[in-house]
């Protein structure tokens, strides 16, 4: 290291030795740098988790092709579910929670900045683990490799019997490891909005996006426990002999589907409704009108976050349960659709009557309206338990579920990208490379998830490796490996695209999109403090007030 | 309009928010909770349906004595506390240790009771469905008591040495609790174990 160099004044971060940078960064107790390391915890997963999703499209490209082996694809779908629901999914949601919710309810920091990095450090654990049962699990029998026995893992695949090797107990304990980390961040941003909101803020003045994490705080403290506690039976099963799922001795594989999905049903919605508080806080400002519906929008959050966790039995209609349960399964899985109806409606009003500006983020946001109201039509299509009978475990479910994931959560966490991108960095992204990725992600995603449902109504079952030619089956799956390609060229444009404005990008200020809630008085990037005098809020829009002061909106709130 | 009108003081509201320490307590026993529904539901849902024995009725006896024993430490928890807010440092750390020792007495209580189990009655956690879901109910409460315990007597190894004092009363009370929790989850424990399940 070279001790003669100057620091120039504004050269200082360039200045400094890498080690010394990176030493900061691993050590690091800032809410704004952690929600950066989970984010790009979550990319580097992206791309890995897209890479495998690759591999199993180009083995379906045609029927009967051998691209991979049987067993490669059985570890390739485990791998990308686990990766892209454990290990991009959370640590993304997580990561903008923690990058914003301080920021939004002028706070200096989260409530507990160590249990925050702890919780960080216990997911990039989890998924280490995860990946490095490629190398470890090579245990006894030399069988095992990667996990491979899907994401949700039934029994009895599970058991010692079936699955030799260490590699489902990596998947177990690197599900485990970080859902530890969950339920700590969860327990962060659940105490930082209730205990730290600025003067002024009471709840019904908090940002809707703070008032979303909070209900998604909540549900991930029901959801995951009921996830941990299964991970622990099944190590109990596999490790000391006990028989919780060991059919043999009385035991029921029927009962980890309860449990695994009790913490899924709701895992679905700990997603989504991040990507709903996204949403909430780019259409206004990209209308140009204030949000339609603050109370129900909160109201029907709410809603959902108790409907979802009296769903999870939609998964298992085909497993067989009584007549009883199926019915109130149904009804109310299909309860959960007026909630979410009202949201769109929501949404829709707030750009009604308004000054829409097209930009990269609202692009998103409207695929995302657009996109996620067909997920749930045919959502509501699987709810009923005759037409899921028919269907389940069939390629229309993998579109449906898709068409959630990366239509709905995804786009609105793009959006979420580009709209918050200029106030992490402090410059602009490059905008015709951003509708670039927009519009070649809009084709890619349509070519692949609107033509999955086609083979899947065709009776194309999920998770085979490989299918015989003349079922009909042939040309679609062509059409939805084509879509795959569209879909990883525009995210390698997304990721340049990133990484060159992080650089060369124009230098954006503070508020570059004139919009409406506290981060954006703070500077591009903003200080380590946050705010140099706690700021005191009298509305939602505190930033408005403070442009308008001839008409503010706690005159009519 | 008369010229006395009083205009009313606007009362000046301070901002008050919970306690961040006491919200994230109640969040992580919420997600605690979660946990040990999974494991009571598992317990009730696999009652008597063991293909081999030995049964509930034929081995388990209830755990009066140290039951009381741990519910109790609830008590003395309570008191210890509030002789600290009270200032009475001496007090507290006669309660505190009394908490202690009323835990790990419980927990003795456990595993001369696990013992008796596994050497005399050869009940193992994979003996049968009763052994699983029995030893992996316990366990995790057991578990739960062990956790607490290192917390305890951490804060009894800085008492000793002077360093609790009155103003420490809201992390001490918070701890609290926790501990609180543990008994709350027993008298679950107990009743789905001992009484239902026998």
């Amino acid at each position: 290291m070279s001790t003669d160099s100057i620091a120039l004044p504004g050269s200082y971060e360039a200045s400094r030795p890498l080690v010394d940078r990176l030493h900061e960064w691993v050590t690091t107790v800032d809410h704004k740098r952690l929600g950066i390391l989970y984010i790009l915890f979550a990319l580097f997963f992206l791309v890995v988790g897209g890479i495998e999703a690759t591999i199993m499209r180009i083995q379906l490209i045609r029927p009967q092709n051998d691209f991979v082996s049987p067993e490669v694809f059985n570890r390739m779908f485990t791998m990308h579910g686990t990766t892209m629901i454990f290990f991009v999914a959370m640590p993304l949601v997580f990561g903008f929670a923690n990058y914003l919710v301080p920021l939004m309810i002028g706070a200096r920091d989260m409530a507990f900045p160590r249990l925050n990095a702890f919780s960080f450090w216990l997911s990039a654990f989890g998924g280490l683990l995860l990946y490095f049962s490629l190398v470890g699990a090579n245990g006894l029998y030399g069988a095992g490799n990667a996990p491979d026995v899907g994401w949700f893992a039934y029994a009895p695949l599970t058991a010692q019997t079936f699955s030799r090797g260490h590699s489902t107990d990596f998947w177990t304990l690197a599900v485990l490891v970080s859902g530890f980390g969950s339920i700590g961040t969860a327990i962060n941003i659940l105490t930082t909005i209730l205990c730290l909101r600025c003067p002024g803020m009471k709840l019904g003045k908090m940002p809707l996006l703070a008032w979303l994490n909070l209900v998604m705080a909540g549900l991930v403290l029901l959801a995951i426990g009921p996830l941990t506690a299964a991970q622990i039976m099944l190590s109990l099963d596999r490790y000391l002999g006990a028989h919780f799922f060991d059919t043999q001795a009385g035991g029921s594989a029927v009962i980890w589907m309860h449990f695994f999905w009790i913490f899924g049903h709701p895992e679905v919605y700990i997603l989504v409704i991040p990507a709903f508080a996204v949403v909430s806080e780019i259409i206004p400002v990209f209308s140009r009108k204030a949000m339609f519906g603050y109370p129900i929008m909160v109201a029907a959050t709410v809603a959902i976050g108790f409907l979802s966790m009296a769903v999870w039995a939609h998964h298992m209609f085909t497993v067989g349960m009584s007549s009883n349960a199926n019915t109130f399964f149904v009804l109310s899985t299909m309860a959960i659709g007026v909630p979410t109806g009202i949201k769109i409606f929501n949404w829709l009003a707030t750009m009604w009557g308004g000054k829409i500006h097209f930009q990269a983020p609202m692009l998103f946001c409207i695929a995302f309206l657009f996109q996620f109201l067909i997920a749930g039509l045919t959502g509501i299509m699987l709810s009923a338990a005759p037409f899921d009978w028919q269907l389940g475990n069939s390629y229309f479910v993998v579109a449906h579920f898709h068409y959630v994931i990366v239509g709905g959560i995804l786009f609105a966490l793009f959006g979420a990208f580009y709209y918050w991108f200029p106030k992490m960095t402090g410059r602009m992204y490059d905008e015709t490379v951003g509708k670039l990725h927009f519009w070649l992600f809009v084709i890619g995603f349509h070519l692949t998830f609107d033509f999955m449902h086609v083979p899947g109504l065709l009776g194309m079952p999920r998770r085979i490796y490989t299918y015989e030619p003349g079922r009909g089956w042939d040309t679609w799956n062509l059409i939805v490996t084509i879509g795959v390609f569209f879909q990883g060229l525009s995210i390698l444009i997304f990721v340049g695209n990133l990484l060159w404005s992080r650089v060369k990008g124009k230098h954006s200020g503070s508020d570059p999109w004139d919009a409406w809630t506290l981060e954006w008085t703070t500077s591009s990037p903003p200080p380590a403090y946050n705010f140099a005098t706690i700021p005191t809020v009298k509305s939602r829009r505190p930033l408005w007030d403070l442009k308008h002061p001839e008409d503010p909106d706690w005159k009519y709130e | 309009m008369s010229a006395n009108v009083m205009t009313m003081p606007q009362r000046e509201r301070t901002w008050e928010l919970p306690s961040r320490g006491h919200v994230a307590m109640f969040a992580l026993i919420v997600a605690e909770s979660a946990i040990f529904v999974i494991f009571v539901v598992a317990y009730l849902f696999y009652l008597g349906k063991s293909l081999t024995g030995p049964t509930p009725k034929q081995v388990l006896e209830a755990p009066i004595f140290y039951s009381i024993c741990l519910l109790s430490s609830s008590i003395t928890i309570h008191l210890a506390v509030k002789a600290l807010r009270a200032g009475d440092i001496r007090t507290f750390r006669a309660w505190w240790f009394g908490t202690i020792a009323l835990g790990a007495a419980f927990l003795y209580g456990t595993a001369h009771e696990w013992h008796r189990l596994i050497y005399k009655d050869g009940l193992t956690i994979s003996t049968n469905l009763f052994g699983t879901t029995y030893y992996s109910l316990v366990g995790l409460h057991g578990f739960h008591v062990i956790v607490g315990l290192i917390c305890l007597s951490t804060v009894m190894a800085f008492a000793l040495l002077g360093d609790v004092q009155q103003q420490h009363t809201y992390r001490v009370d918070v701890l609290s609790l926790y501990w609180h929790f543990v008994d709350v989850v027993w008298v679950v424990v107990f009743t789905v174990v001992y009484i239902i399940g026998r």
